[in-house]
């Protein structure tokens, strides 16, 4: 590993100074960015520490409602939050998915969304919730929508002197669930070769008034189902339409062949959870629910 | 450049230069010769090196040694008092919880953790909680086996 300075600024000012100079990186939990470093896929002369910055650890009530997650808080620390795990259970569920406790107890969901990872667990459940990438750079702050920050595979339209400093959730309406299934070869430890999050939000009349379908692992980027979300909405939700909704999920799948999996297996796979992960959503909306 | 680093580890203050790549896991090793923390994968896989930081289980090797400044770090060396073994690890000796003993350490901090945070885990709590430890020699059953038993002396 190259030779590297390591600051740990305490406000969010100082850490975008240090971001601008030289080769910088920033560090959350360094599940992802230590052996990057080590294994020279990542290279940095300047390490800057962002969990001395108070605002980075910290999860607050956003006074419209909704939720903003510090970037650099663990995912430990997300899943155990009171509101989190009662407002948004497929977050919290998504976040105790990332490798082990160990990993868990240091990994951050700013870093898992910032890594770009197309097998990013916590990305599609954020997603369906609605969730922006909130920014802060040397020339300002903005917000991005979460489906638009990733330009590819380990690639954000993050700038240099650009650093994540929160994830922020929209309110959850009544009558919704959100769902995230994913697929992995072991129970533990493993990478998804394919996972999908489901949200449905059921109108008074029990139609559905949103539908939201994420998909990971299956394109350079994670992916929405916009057709599969077009099927469902406005619709009474039933098992024929999940069907067809999972088709269209699958359609919308752009997978490689790898090692860990052929394209064909992961768009079968996209059908597959999608189905579920619609099932599963449908139970905690308490839709009857007839298999096909 | 080398950096004066203090944190506490097992108890005890210490204050050693550290190089800013040299990570937990060599700072216990080669900084200050705990070496009951093993090294295996070196990337986060294998949970060999697990070691408590504020009471939660990490990987050594995916932690820089200045992150732990100002904090506290227990390891194996830290468990056993006046030479009396701590519950888990007198369990995992008498129900063959060890055989090759490479992953023992960082198990046994995995499943002191889970018990000072849960003292009635369930197996299914149980193998989730060393989800993360790999051992190649016992194929779990044991060390589950032992993991509850030192939970029902500790109760007790």
């Amino acid at each position: 590993m190259r030779d590297f300075v390591y600051v740990a600024p305490t406000s969010i000012e100082d850490a975008i100074g240090e971001l601008c100079r030289g080769e910088a990186r920033a560090l959350a939990g360094g599940t992802d960015l230590l052996p990057q470093l080590r294994e020279g896929r990542r290279s940095a002369d300047r390490i800057v520490d962002l969990k001395r910055i108070p605002a980075l650890s910290a999860i607050g009530l956003r006074p419209e409602g909704g939720v903003e997650i510090g970037a650099a808080l663990s995912a430990t620390r997300v899943a155990r939050h009171a509101t989190i795990a009662a407002n948004y259970p497929a977050i919290a569920a998504a976040a105790r998915l990332l490798g082990s406790v160990q990993v868990q107890n240091r990994a951050s969901l700013g870093g898992n969304v910032c890594n770009a990872a197309p097998s990013a667990d916590v990305v599609p459940a954020l997603i369906c919730q609605d969730a922006s990438a909130h920014i802060a750079g040397a020339n300002g702050r903005r917000q991005v929508s979460l489906e638009d920050l990733f330009a590819g595979p380990g690639k954000t339209v993050l700038t240099d002197d650009e650093m994540l400093i929160s994830l922020l959730l929209a309110p959850v309406p009544p009558r919704s669930a959100t769902t995230y299934l994913r697929f992995t070869p072991r129970r533990e430890m493993d990478i998804a070769i394919a996972g999908v999050a489901v949200r449905l939000d059921l109108a008074e009349d029990r139609t559905v008034a949103l539908a939201r379908i994420a998909l990971a692992s299956v394109g350079p980027t994670p992916l929405r189902a916009l057709a599969a979300e077009r099927l469902l909405q406005g619709n009474r939700p039933e098992p024929v339409l999940a069907q067809e909704a999972a088709l269209a999920a699958a359609s919308a799948a752009r997978p490689i062949s790898d090692t860990r999996a052929s394209a064909d297996y992961r768009r079968a796979l996209v059908e597959v959870l999608t189905r579920r992960a619609l099932a599963a959503v449908a139970r905690a909306l308490n839709i009857a629910w007839d298999p096909t | 450049m080398k950096l004066l680093l203090s944190s506490i580890i097992n108890g005890a203050e210490h204050s050693v230069l550290v190089d800013p790549r040299d990570t937990l896991l060599e700072l216990l090793r080669d900084r200050i010769g705990l070496t009951g923390t093993k090294e295996g994968c070196g990337n986060g896989n294998c949970g060999t090196c697990t070691v408590l930081m504020d009471g939660a289980p990490v990987n050594a090797c995916l932690v820089l040694a200045l992150e732990v400044a100002g904090r506290e770090v227990e390891t194996i060396e830290g468990l056993a008092t006046a030479g009396e073994l701590h519950p888990i690890q007198s369990a995992l000796v008498e129900l063959g919880g060890t055989q090759c003993g490479f992953c023992t350490p960082g198990i046994v901090l995995s499943a002191k953790a889970l018990l000072d945070a849960n003292p009635t885990p369930g197996e299914a709590e149980i193998r989730q909680a060393i989800a993360g430890n790999l051992c190649r020699c016992t194929g779990y059953g044991k060390i589950v086996e032992a993991i509850a038993t030192a939970a029902r002396r500790l109760k007790a």
